[in-house]
């Protein structure tokens, strides 16, 4: 790539002509554009020989600085060993984690920027210093190589029959086209037997399920929520699901509040949701599915703290801010005759992300 | 005091066969009371308060929090209403300096303590003695000697979507936030969790027990009192301040690299 000397004069000398340096294609002197005010080709600044190159005694202490680095590497190696040994990490205290990572990457540092800075303050102060430069090829092909390449796929098409044996050529289409297909089935299939959208749209919550305190699972009385009140809660249940207990809390999740009851402003087909002013809605956001729980109990917003969409208790949690399309949805609830609280049903609108299928 | 009760006036006498266990628990009762008024700075006091120091508060509000709260402490339009709010609500807006507010704003700021504990516990008592309200909790249910990880996990579950993971705070809306809670006096913790100040929401204590609270606080304590096992934490803020850092110290730290890979040697 290097043409040391070839092209030096044509780069050096300040030429006169757009073209020389930087097209070297076909432009003709005469048919390139001669800018009035362009920068005339500096070259080369002077060469300027080095102190190692001057002073035999640098240049000894350049190569002594260049052995104590890649010295200092090999210290840097045995440093992290010895560290790793000398700092054992204890189970039992998260604390010993520190000075075994630390001297262990001190040690790992030093090893490899030893050998890095070394290797290039070598380059730099003792290797050759005269100037080079590399010109610039242009990226097209040659003529001969692009006709060759034209050749080569015509003698390949007609050598294989591509376009002539349709049959073979559409069957490979459709294999390939296929590929995918078990992707398709597995993915599919981790919804078992059941139809997705219905598992989308139904949570643990059913008719006189109570609502648990996350995570202990014991039941709330309706006399426990106090005014400005927030509990984080499962449905009855939920803590000892032997399976999929996650994915049933990731849909089931609730936040409970409870409004001074003439700060709530209910839509009346609606009143019957809630009970003396405890409302108990979805934790999972409408937009993207985080866990909307920054809940303030004065102004009765809830902020989701992954996009700042914010949801108006105080209105059905309708959106007032952010980029959430649809409001929270509502589980309605009441109390049973233990005074515990319970569901009413389960959620009346999906819960989480809006899908394709939502209106099915 | 409960532990003499049980002597029957028939064998009461200057012997008693329980005086010298009555007198050895009286003994180890009185030196505990005093170690622990000596190790909290806050106050442990559940007793019933007295008539001056509720004359005391009363005078105190009446000078320094009437204008906003009303002179019968029934609110106005500039500060609610502080009937059943309780002396723990008092001894947590007022002990942080949170109250009297410095100005209106979307949220009251932390700021020095305007007043004395025992000024702060005579407000306290004027104020309990509206209506009843939140008191001031037995000391054991702050001690922060509880169970950590219980805590953390329902530190993680309650809190952590407003004051972060670490307790490091965090923004919410128009200004308003959760302030961050390292090294906050026990007290104040407690005291947050049942008063719910501001926009904070009510943990009663029929939501997270008292017990429960105080594994809240052990897990911040432990916190306060264990450095970041990852090193250096960078507030806690996540990829704010990390990539910040990485930002401007991993890109400089290469940029300077180039500029000596590519600097001709003297």
């Amino acid at each position: 790539m290097a043409d040391i000397h070839d092209d030096r004069d044509e780069a050096v000398a300040p030429s006169t002509e757009v073209a020389t340096v930087d097209d070297h294609s076909a432009a003709a002197p005469a048919t390139a554009v001669v800018r009035a005010d362009r920068i005339p080709n500096p070259g080369f600044p002077p060469h300027r020989p080095r102190v190692t190159d001057l002073d035999p005694k640098k240049e000894k202490q350049a190569e002594r600085t260049i052995s104590a680095l890649f010295l200092l590497s090999i210290v840097g190696s045995v440093l992290a060993v010895v560290a790793y040994f000398a700092f054992p990490i204890d189970q039992a205290n998260p604390g010993s984690v520190r000075l075994n990572n630390l001297f262990l990457g001190l040690g790992i540092t030093l090893a490899l920027l030893g050998v890095g800075i070394g290797a290039v303050h070598w380059s730099k102060a003792l290797m050759h210093s005269h100037e080079e430069v590399e010109m610039r090829h242009p990226t097209r092909g040659s003529d001969e190589s692009r006709t060759k390449a034209v050749e080569i796929f015509s003698q390949a098409n007609k050598e294989s029959g591509f376009t002539r044996r349709s049959l073979v050529r559409n069957t490979l289409i459709g294999a390939v086209a296929v590929t995918p297909i078990p992707a398709v089935v597995m993915f599919r299939d981790l919804a078992g037997d059941d139809d997705p959208v219905a598992l989308l749209k139904q949570t643990m919550w059913d008719e006189g399920v109570r609502l648990c305190r996350d995570p202990s699972g014991t039941p709330i009385r309706a006399a426990d929520v106090t005014i400005g009140s927030a509990f984080h809660v499962i449905p009855e249940g939920l803590a000892e699901l032997e399976y999929h207990r996650i994915e049933e809390k990731a849909k089931a999740a609730v936040l409970l509040m409870r409004l001074p009851v003439d700060e709530l402003n209910e839509d009346p087909a609606k009143a019957d949701w809630s009970y003396d002013g405890i409302v108990a809605y979805s934790k999972i956001c409408t937009h993207v599915g985080c866990p909307v729980a920054l809940y303030e109990q004065q102004t009765h917003h809830l902020l989701c703290p992954c996009h700042q969409s914010q949801f108006d208790v105080a209105n059905h949690c309708e959106v007032i801010f952010g980029p959430a399309a649809r409001p929270l949805p509502q589980l309605p609830i009441t109390v049973d005759d233990e005074g515990f609280l319970v569901a009413r049903s389960d959620f009346r609108d999906p819960v989480g992300p809006t899908f394709w299928e939502i209106n099915r | 005091m409960a532990i003499t009760s049980p002597a029957s006036p028939r064998r009461s006498g200057r012997r008693h066969p329980l005086a010298t266990a009555a007198l050895l628990i009286v003994g180890l009762l009185a030196t505990g009371g005093a170690y622990a008024l000596a190790t909290s700075t806050a106050t442990a006091e559940t007793t019933a308060h007295t008539a001056e120091m509720v004359e005391e508060g009363g005078k105190l509000f009446a000078a320094n929090c009437a204008s906003c709260h009303g002179i019968l402490a029934d609110g106005t339009a500039a500060g609610p209403s502080l009937i059943g709010v309780g002396a723990l609500a008092v001894d947590f807006q007022v002990g942080t300096g949170r109250m009297p507010m410095a100005a209106s704003g979307p949220q009251a700021e932390v700021k020095p303590v305007q007043f004395s504990q025992e000024q702060i516990d005579a407000m306290g008592a004027w104020v309990a003695e509206l209506a009843p309200g939140p008191a001031i909790p037995a000391e054991r249910y702050f001690a922060g000697d509880g169970d950590v990880a219980n805590g953390a996990e329902l530190f993680r579950i309650n809190c952590a979507m407003c004051h972060n993971v670490a307790g490091a705070g965090g923004a919410l809306t128009e200004g308003k936030y959760a302030p961050g809670l390292a090294n906050i006096d026990p007290i104040h913790v407690y005291g947050a969790m049942v008063t719910g100040p501001q926009n904070m929401p009510v943990f009663s204590d029929m939501n997270l027990t008292p017990e429960e609270k105080n594994d809240v606080i052990s897990y911040l304590r432990y916190i306060d009192e264990n450095p970041s096992v990852g090193g250096f934490d960078l507030g806690s803020l996540g990829p704010v301040s990390e990539g910040l850092f990485i930002w401007i110290f991993g890109l400089g730290g290469l940029v300077a690299v180039t500029v000596w890979l590519t600097a001709k040697s003297n």
